[in-house]
């Protein structure tokens, strides 16, 4: 096995009574592709906001290529190289596509940063969008701004958070096609959060179940998806 | 260094045009628009501001510090000297502005506004509490040579207004250029979506607080600058009157250009001048009324006349 690129001891966060995280102990090895699934409410977000920094474990540790990065901040956690996407896109709504990208390739690498920034637009199929005010683009494309912005900072290790999630059923496929190609193009580790099984199937190596805050599965997709606590938990969840 | 584009090439054009239509102006004239020209850089302050999403009510600070710091100047050091007095205007607001921004770099909206102003009032209260410095009748201040050449009068009215008038015009340029810049392109981020800048790798607060202090650099200047012109200082320029009047002239010129805090800040004066003469007791009723019109039918500023309209929403 590759040697890991994260690694999580007992990363635990509550709220108040509700342990959004308990006790999370996993290892990512590098280069690869891991699905995470799990309910609403499950703590699929709240385990990327604890690896980012966005928020601080309540007990546990990160490690990331080896080193500590428990207590950092996501700026800092960023510069190490793991970015992340959002459920919700987090876009620079009065700038345009071309902007948008044009700001995180700025700050990557000043001298370059325009043909990096319309490198990415094109790989993400975007570039029809360019000059387009991100604020009204619809929905999917802006998904797809918000997870080309996460590989604009030439990250190793790449954290998304329901990739697909507000766009069309006929364009879900399309899209993380798309997406994984442009992740496998950069090289990156991947990890993302999707509720649609057959999308896990499809392009998870290997999948994490999570259920109220614990990882309930982990293996090869099969595995887990044969998994009689996950088809209750998870997939008997699921409305699709 | 690359070609001048378009609003450098209008900002150089209309330097060499105001420096030799200066010398045919009458003389109420010429103090009108040097006047307008030093405010203008105040409101071009803001401008950087509003772009990185932050309103200043405080901004009579570095108006006020910049305007006594050249006083002083005068009166302790007894140097008459404009280069002089600007550049200690220039220091002095912007070492101020390091350590104020450091404690505003961490608030937003109506906390940034409030919190600008309190620190303006402090100042106001410091200097309404100085007897050595004229209390709230401040004291006259005169330029008396620059970069030691002496002036006449006529010649000096003539150098403020070229001086003016090339901070301008380098203030406008400059200002372009770095927003234009990488780091200058961080401002709108912030304003639209700090949790990403972060998650870029860059610092919010770093972004904040240099905006601060650039902002602080170029309202000191023009209070030093409108203080050489006026002839007098007063505590006046740090009350919130005069930090809202730069505010408001704000909103009047739109955010959209560099040239737009210029052309706001002449017509206000023009407006200001006017309404004073035909109706003096009811001048900033007339004012209101302008403010009001441009609100309703520019809600963008009066620059919008110009802009390209649709390109951008917000
Ligand atoms: N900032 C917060 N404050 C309080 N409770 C929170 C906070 N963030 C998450 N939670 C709670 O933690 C639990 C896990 O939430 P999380 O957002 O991680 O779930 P999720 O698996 O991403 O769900 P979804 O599929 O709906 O996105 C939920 O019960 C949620 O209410
Ligand atoms: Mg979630």
């Amino acid at each position: 096995m590759a040697a890991a690129i994260l690694e999580t001891r007992g990363l635990s966060k509550t709220f108040g009574a509700v342990a959004a995280a308990s006790n999370i102990t996993i290892e990512i090895a590098e280069d690869t592709v891991v699905g995470l699934i799990g309910g609403n409410g499950a703590g699929k977000t709240t385990f990327i906001n604890l690896v980012t920094g966005y928020l601080k474990p309540t007990s546990g540790s990160i490690r990331y290529r080896g080193r500590d990065i428990t207590r950092l901040a996501p700026r800092q956690v960023t510069r190490l190289g793991i970015c992340r996407s959002f459920q919700i896109p987090q876009v620079f709504d009065t700038l345009t596509a071309y902007e948008n990208l044009l700001v995180g390739t700025g700050i990557v690498d000043s001298k370059d940063a325009a043909e990096a920034a319309e490198t990415i637009l094109a790989r993400f199929g975007l570039a029809p969008f360019r000059d387009a005010v991100a604020g009204v683009l619809p929905e999917g494309v802006r998904k797809l701004l918000d997870i080309a912005m996460a590989l604009v900072v030439k990250p190793r290790l790449l954290l998304l958070d329901e990739p697909t999630s507000g766009v069309s059923a006929g364009e879900k496929f399309a899209i993380m096609d798309l997406v994984l190609q442009a992740v496998r193009a950069a090289a990156v580790t991947v990890l993302f959060v999707e509720h649609d099984m057959e999308i896990v199937r499809r392009h998870a190596q290997r999948v994490l179940a999570f259920y109220d805050g614990r990882i309930i599965a982990d293996g090869r997709s099969e595995a887990v998806f044969a998994d009689a606590d996950v088809r209750r938990l998870v997939v008997g969840e699921q409305p699709c | 260094m690359r070609a001048p584009d378009r609003t450098e090439k209008i900002a150089l054009l209309g330097l060499f045009a105001l420096l030799a239509g200066g010398a045919f102006l009458p003389q109420w004239a010429l103090f009108l628009v040097t006047l307008a020209l030093a405010k203008g850089l105040v409101v071009l302050s803001l401008l950087l501001l509003m772009r990185t999403g932050l309103v200043s009510f405080g901004h009579g600070l570095y108006y006020c510090l910049g305007a006594y710091a050249a006083g002083m100047v005068g009166q302790l050091l007894h140097v008459g000297d404009a280069a002089v007095m600007l550049l200690v205007a220039l220091a002095v607001s912007c070492a101020v502005a390091l350590i104020v921004g450091l404690l505003l770099a961490s608030y937003r909206g109506i906390f940034f506004a409030m919190l600008s102003l309190a620190f303006s009032m402090i100042l106001y209260g410091l200097l309404v509490k100085s007897a050595a410095l004229g209390s709230t009748d401040g004291f006259n201040i005169t330029v008396t040579a620059a970069a030691g050449a002496s002036l006449s009068s006529a010649s000096r009215r003539y150098l403020l207004f070229a001086l003016s008038a090339s901070f301008a015009a380098m203030a406008a340029v400059g200002m372009h250029r770095f927003l234009g810049s990488h780091l200058g392109r961080l401002a709108p981020a912030v304003r639209d979506n700090e949790l990403r800048v972060e998650y870029l790798g860059a610092s919010v607060r770093r972004v904040v607080y240099l905006n601060t202090i650039i902002a602080a650099a170029l309202t000191g200047l023009a209070g030093a600058l409108t203080a050489l012109v006026v002839g007098h200082i007063d505590p006046e320029m740090a009350y919130w009157t005069t930090s809202g009047e730069f505010v408001f002239v704000a909103i009047l010129s739109g955010t959209a250009s560099v040239l737009a805090p210029f052309l706001g800040s002449l017509l206000f004066e023009l407006l200001r001048s006017f309404a004073y003469q035909y109706s003096p007791n009811t001048w900033q009723m007339v004012v209101g009324a302008a403010m009001l019109l441009v609100i309703m039918f520019l809600p963008t500023g009066l620059w919008a006349v110009f802009g390209r309209r649709g390109k951008r929403v917000a």
